[in-house]
């Protein structure tokens, strides 16, 4: 059990895998930033950044909507009485949140979640009543809205049993705030028969650096299903979410598109642990390197018979500077498991790209369309607004149209 | 239609194709014959523009303009259509994409049933397509493209019996395009056969015999093929060089 004591001490504690980032040169960003009554009243530049990570500014075909500037809440709104949406310092207030707070994501894992914790960060709390099918998207939005400021917000999700839940979260730079530091620590619980579908959006700047904590714990035949998207410059992003299937049956899915631009560094890694029988996961990841360094591990950990799991890791090398790095990983501990993975790193095959310009399609044409189909076909499902944003990352990436 | 002379060829630091001539008149149908290996289809790529083959000697004249170092995706807008023996698989593209692109509308991927290629649509572009089903995806791509010179190689290989007619009937209708009656056909074609199959089909004007990456003789489609069968290449081409 984690004490205020030993958590101070991982203050210090570097993570396991990216750049090291000294948060004194960052100041807390905000708790109190200013207030939106209505989501249509946001500047016309955020509104457009909102859309660009997928968060709509309007209550239309959202099931919820809560937008956070900083550190701290500026606009809730929820449209379904199946539901509950707050910032989670209200919710603990309201209710009893000690088996969800922290038991997902340790602490004292390194100084990212030690500083949230000792901050005692805001962040929402999104909840679905048991056997609750929430209909349309929960979005959520975080705007770091300050130059040298740091970000901590600590979220927590539960689907009740049986529950259905879709999220989208879109996390973006406000206009002048390029050094800043985004650090986000994610508890989410699927409970028995729930499933939930949640799907980040990261749009930062060139010398923003992100450290997302994220931990999932799913119950007997739940399901997880979790994308990320990064496509424009970051200065670094390190992410290794956990997600721990611990009850039967139960399963999860992570896909990833990720560009590593010049100047961009992406750790990108995931793990699930399956630990009860009959569990299954796959990992899915697509990165683009353009000249940043791309690092796409994926840790998979067989625990129990009848376990299912199977990790692909794909990169184009676009060019030759930068680097490209694939960490597949697979672990057991039982004899009955079925677990595979493939990785592959290269460039563009040429005999693909002369069969499209065969057709008639120009070179630019050519591999416009094999990189957009190797992105895409990283996460099915993917919304039609995303689409749009691979189509123009391409574009702007000079890759072709 | 298209002039080839004195071709030389190189895949992969070999020497392939050692001085090929060949002309094909407007809306003529010619074959080539050849034992495996024999540089057939390294002839077509050549033809296409294909980046595995270069071209070290002599020249390739379609109507009238030197293409022989020309961008592939440029011979494709002149009206060069190619359906290859093996295409890549294109993972994440859907080949109702790629029919929308090249036909710049959905005329041809609402025509998709006629090639019996409706449910292949979504599909990712080859990945996993049987023999079969890859010919008739280049041929729906082909329709797409009303190519004006079609190069076909092998297109009833791996094809079974019931498919057959289907891409002999496309194949046709690639040839004859916007024709009426017995107007002929508009389109010209080079055809790598090695059953000849597809011939019952379109017909031939003119057959050619390739090998050690020469041309060795010309004839009557139905004559050479018959000589092929009942003797094999080696002592066809053995005996007609005789003759000639
Ligand atoms: N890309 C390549 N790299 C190396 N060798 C090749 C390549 N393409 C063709 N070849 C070789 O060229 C020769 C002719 O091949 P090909 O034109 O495919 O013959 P055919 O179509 O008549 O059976 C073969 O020996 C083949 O192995
Ligand atoms: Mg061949």
């Amino acid at each position: 059990m984690q004490n205020g004591k030993d958590v101070k001490e991982s203050l210090n504690k570097k993570a396991n895998y990216g750049p090291d980032v000294n948060l004194d040169d960052y100041k807390v960003g905000t708790y109190t930033p200013e207030i939106t009554n209505d989501i249509d009243d946001v500047s016309d530049d955020v509104k457009k950044r909102m859309v660009n990570v997928g968060v709509m500014p309007c209550k239309t075909s959202r099931s919820g909507t809560i937008f956070f500037i900083d550190n701290g809440p500026s606009y809730v709104s929820s449209e379904s009485k199946d539901l509950e949406l707050l910032p989670i310092r209200e919710a603990a207030k309201k209710y009893d949140l000690s088996e969800y707070l922290w038991k997902a994501v340790d602490p004292g894992k390194d100084k990212y979640t030690s500083k949230t914790y000792l901050e005692d960060s805001d962040g929402y709390f999104i909840r679905v009543k048991a056997g609750k099918h929430i209909k349309t998207p929960v979005q959520t939005c975080m705007l770091l809205n300050r130059n040298k400021q740091m970000q901590n917000l600590h979220n927590i999700i539960i689907v009740e049993e049986n529950a259905s839940l879709e999220v989208i979260t879109g996390c973006t730079t406000g206009k002048h705030a390029h050094e800043s530091l985004h650090v986000g620590v994610s508890e989410t619980y699927v409970k028995d028969g729930g499933s939930l579908k949640f799907s980040m959006i990261h749009n930062w700047s060139q010398g923003t650096h992100v450290r997302p904590r994220s931990g999932c714990i799913v119950g007997r035949n739940a399901k997880f299903v979790n994308n990320y998207i990064i496509l424009n410059k970051v200065g670094s992003v390190q992410s290794y979410p956990a997600t721990y299937l611990n009850g039967e049956g139960a399963s999860a899915k992570y896909s990833s598109i990720c560009l590593g631009h010049e100047g961009s560094d992406i750790d990108m890694g995931c793990l699930v642990e399956l630990n009860a029988p009959g569990t299954s996961a796959e990992i899915i990841s697509r990165s683009i390197t353009l000249g940043g360094r791309m690092v796409a591990r994926g840790r998979l950990v067989g625990r129990a018979p009848g376990v299912k799991a199977h990790l692909e890791c794909r990169s184009l090398v676009l060019n030759d500077a930068g680097l490209t790095l694939a960490v597949p990983e697979l672990e057991s501990t039982v004899a009955d498991v079925e677990m595979t993975h493939e990785a592959a790193v290269g460039k563009i095959a040429r005999d693909q790209v002369e069969y499209l310009m065969m057709r008639g399609l120009t070179e630019d044409e050519a591999v416009g369309m094999i990189v957009r189909g190797f992105l895409e076909g990283g996460i099915s499902g993917l919304p039609p607004e995303l689409k749009k944003d691979i189509d123009d990352a391409i574009a702007k990436a000079n890759l072709g149209s | 239609m298209l002039k080839i002379k004195d071709l030389h060829v190189e895949a992969g630091g070999k020497e392939i194709l050692r001085g090929i001539n060949l002309e094909i008149m407007d809306g003529q149908t010619s074959v080539l014959f050849g034992p495996n290996g024999s540089g057939k289809s390294t002839l077509l790529a050549a033809i296409m523009g294909l980046g595995h083959c270069k071209v070290t000697k002599g020249n390739i004249v379609y109507n009238g303009v030197d293409i022989t170092n020309m961008p592939i995706d440029e011979r494709a807008r002149m009206g060069i259509g190619m359906m290859m023996q093996r295409p890549p698989n294109i993972v994440g593209v859907k080949l109702k994409d790629l029919v929308r692109v090249i036909s710049k509308d959905d005329s041809v991927t609402d025509r998709a049933n006629e090639f019996r290629m409706d449910n292949f649509l979504e599909r990712d572009i080859n990945v996993g397509f049987s023999g079969g089903e890859i010919k008739r995806s280049e041929l729906l791509q082909l329709t797409a493209q009303k190519p004006k010179f079609v190069l076909l190689d092998e297109p009833e290989s791996g094809v079974d019996l019931e498919s057959i007619d289907l891409v002999g009937k496309k194949v046709r209708e690639l040839l004859y395009e916007d024709s009426h009656c017995d107007l002929g056909k508009t389109v010209s074609a080079l055809v790598i056969t090695h059953t000849g199959q597809i011939l019952d089909h379109i017909g031939a004007d003119r057959a050619y015999i390739l090998n050690d990456g020469h041309i060795k003789c010309s004839g009557r489609p139905t004559d050479l093929l018959k000589d092929i069968r009942e003797r094999g290449y080696k002592e066809c081409i053995q005996c007609r060089m005789v003759k000639m």
